[in-house]
């Protein structure tokens, strides 16, 4: 069977002279507009975007590479000083350092895995008919909508150990869950993970959504269990669009600035962002900040390329 | 201009931003018009020098306020005397401060002794430390030579930690990242019987609209230490010259302007905390609100943090180093101190200070 759409133009008119000269138009009328041209379209939105991210991403990118190497200060009028290597050589043998390295990792995995967990679990009871999946769907995509800062301040209060909500309900009496210096960073990463959650399910679903349903049609056939349609068909059919998110919020959970700041200020809980704006904000440490923020950047260049990898691998199968 | 906190004099006058005020302050003598203590930690650097770069401007320090109606209560009175031997009243020593709050420590009634500082994303504990470690006799270390050890680590510092630490204990659950706010909270919502904060945040607590108990909220300068030593953490800023600023002449005008002695009584009238020292002693002065004659007792005793353009490492390094104890119990108070010592002589060293 042959589908027909419908044209915009008749067989018999060529398209390209009826938009030169709308007067060619069987009924005489213009045609629709065709939109901008392909320079408008870069003189407006490519050239000035490219101008932007030039401006606001390249250059400072590469500019805070120059002050990584130099004792540079901006809350003075001294001038840079070359120092070499001599920052990141400081960074990598600080041991406070290390530690903020060895809990941001920590939160990252906690944080992530608990992300992953949840999002993946609330993907699979929605990808079925149940009611009202439209306006729950959209309910659970809310927390990922509000602003880090507000999310902060909102679990503060819910972990409030005279009045919060969670250890009345849990009947924890007063359980400190921030001022505990072994349960802050645990309790940092749950706020990430009700936060962030619905951005895997969100994804979750697009790749639940896209498993051809012959193929539980035939596991069901072939009296397949629960367990093994979920491990042989579902999952790696899901694990390219899965792996996408973990490499997200991967990304981000290296990041965490806003969320641990506001929660606790424990030093089991200080994350390298924060280190890093306390380096860079407070001490005025321009260019060993400068050191430490590329030192992050690479890490999290290289977590990336090792999932990008086993992502492709994944697809390869 | 430019109202600038203290510790900013350091990176600021050796930076070349603030205009040196030495002549103006000699000239107009400003060191007799202001309250000597404000003096030296607003206006000069490097400490002891004779260089002045500000003008005291907004004084403010770290006093105290309290439950008035628990104090005064006459079975707690009763039982406080019959637990501790004297009578319940706003404390006079830190000795007093200490009983006052595990006499008031009831968790099971949800009433707690006391609220302290405890957030270390900035200064916050480091000034409610500051106010036990100064008035046990203890101090940061040479603010002219820069040695630290046998300062920040001697036997005084250490009694301090460990009292801070210890009235730690008396404060409500999850008192763990608590700064103005939190602290006004513990009154406002008559969690605690005593709560330090800046001078500045006390208006907030006379105001029924914020806090309902406001008639019976008293307050009280800092104690005195076990020695008789009493000071407090400054708060606070003073006014200087933008050194880039092309209306020079026009602030020194200002500042001229701003030292005589009507406009402080006019600045403490509109609700400004002067540092001159002759309206704070003023009686008029001293009773125009329930917080001020602390304040007045305050400003003659404040003393400050490192001022030195490297503060911030150092203190950064001081909450590093004291949070884990006063929050998690790690470690002695000494052994605390003397890792603190030997990060400062580490940082002061890196900045070519001292030997």
């Amino acid at each position: 069977m042959r589908l027909s759409f419908p044209r915009p133009f008749p067989d018999n008119q060529n398209p390209e002279a009826i938009l030169a000269n709308p007067s060619l138009a069987p009924d005489g009328s213009a045609p629709r507009s065709r939109g901008l041209s392909d320079l408008a379209i870069r003189n407006l939105f490519i050239i000035p975007t490219i101008i932007f991210l030039i401006v606001f991403n390249i250059f400072p990118l590469i500019y805070s590479l120059g002050y990584s190497f130099t004792d540079f200060r901006a809350s003075t009028n001294a001038p840079a000083n070359f120092v070499g290597l001599d920052n990141y050589r400081a960074l990598l043998s600080d041991p406070f350092i290390w530690k903020n390295f060895t809990i941001t990792a920590k939160y990252v995995i906690v944080s992530v895995t608990g992300q992953v967990v949840v999002g993946f679990g609330v993907a699979m009871l929605l990808n079925r008919d149940i009611p009202f999946k439209g306006l729950l769907t959209t309910l659970l995509l809310l927390p990922m909508m509000l602003s880090m800062a507000v999310v902060g301040l909102f679990w503060k209060l819910l972990y409030d150990p005279n009045f919060g909500v969670i250890n009345y309900a849990l009947g924890l009496g007063n359980f400190e869950w921030l001022a505990d210096p072994d349960m802050a960073l645990y309790a940092i990463a749950i706020a990430d993970i009700w936060m962030w959650s619905p951005f895997v399910m969100l994804l979750s679903l697009a790749g639940l959504s896209a498993v051809p349903k012959h193929l539980y049609e035939a596991a069901a056939i072939d009296r397949a269990s629960g367990l093994y349609t979920f491990f042989r068909i579902t999952l790696p059919l899901v694990a390219p669009i899965l792996m996408i998110a973990v490499i997200f919020r991967t990304m981000e959970a290296f990041k965490t600035f806003d969320i641990a700041y506001i929660l606790a200020s424990q030093p089991t809980t200080e994350v390298i962002s924060i280190r890093l704006f306390k380096m860079a904000f407070q001490e005025w440490q321009t260019g060993m900040s400068c050191a430490l923020a590329y030192i992050v950047l690479i890490m999290v260049l290289a977590i990336t390329n090792i999932y990008v990898k086993y992502l492709n691998k994944v697809k390869e199968r | 201009m430019i109202v600038g906190d203290s510790q900013w004099l350091g990176a600021a006058s050796e930076a070349g931003h603030y205009v040196d005020l030495t002549q103006f302050f000699n000239d107009n003598k400003v060191g007799e018009i202001m309250a000597p203590a404000t003096v030296k930690y607003y206006a000069e650097y490097p400490g002891n020098s004779g260089k002045y770069w500000a003008i005291p401007a907004e004084g403010d320090a770290v006093g105290w306020s309290y439950r008035k109606d628990w104090f005064e209560d006459p079975t707690e009175m009763a039982n406080f005397k019959a637990k501790y031997g004297y009578d319940l009243a706003p404390p006079k020593t830190w000795k007093e401060l200490r009983d006052i709050a595990e006499f008031f420590h009831r968790p099971d009634q949800n009433r707690y002794g006391i609220a302290i500082y405890t957030d270390n994303s900035y200064d916050a504990m480091a000034m409610g430390f500051e106010n036990a470690l100064f008035s046990f006799g203890g101090d940061l270390g040479n603010m002219e030579t820069y040695e630290v050890e046998g300062y920040i680590n001697s036997d005084k510092a250490v009694a301090a930690l460990e009292a801070y630490r210890e009235l730690y204990g008396f404060t409500p659950p999850g008192w763990a990242k608590t700064f103005f706010v939190e602290d006004n909270q513990a009154i406002t919502e008559g969690l605690a019987a005593m709560s330090m904060n800046y001078f500045a945040f006390f208006p907030a607590l006379l105001n029924e609209s914020t806090n309902p108990h406001a008639a019976n909220t008293g307050f009280f300068a800092n104690p005195a230490g076990p020695s008789g030593d009493r000071y407090a953490a400054l708060g606070g800023q003073g006014i200087s010259i933008v050194s880039y600023s092309t209306k020079q002449e026009e602030s020194f005008k200002f500042l001229q302007w701003f030292i005589k002695d009507e406009t402080q009584k006019r600045w403490a009238e509109l609700g400004g905390y002067t540092a001159s020292a002759k309206v704070l002693e003023s009686e008029e002065f001293r009773n125009a609100t329930p917080y001020n004659e602390a304040f007045y007792q305050t400003m003659f005793i404040v003393k400050d943090f490192w001022a030195v353009p490297e503060f911030a490492e150092l203190l950064g390094q001081l909450n590093n180093r004291i949070y884990p104890h006063i929050v998690g119990g790690e470690g002695t108070a000494k052994e605390t101190l003397d890792a603190l010592a030997a990060d400062w002589k580490a940082t002061f060293a890196k900045y070519g200070r001292g030997k």
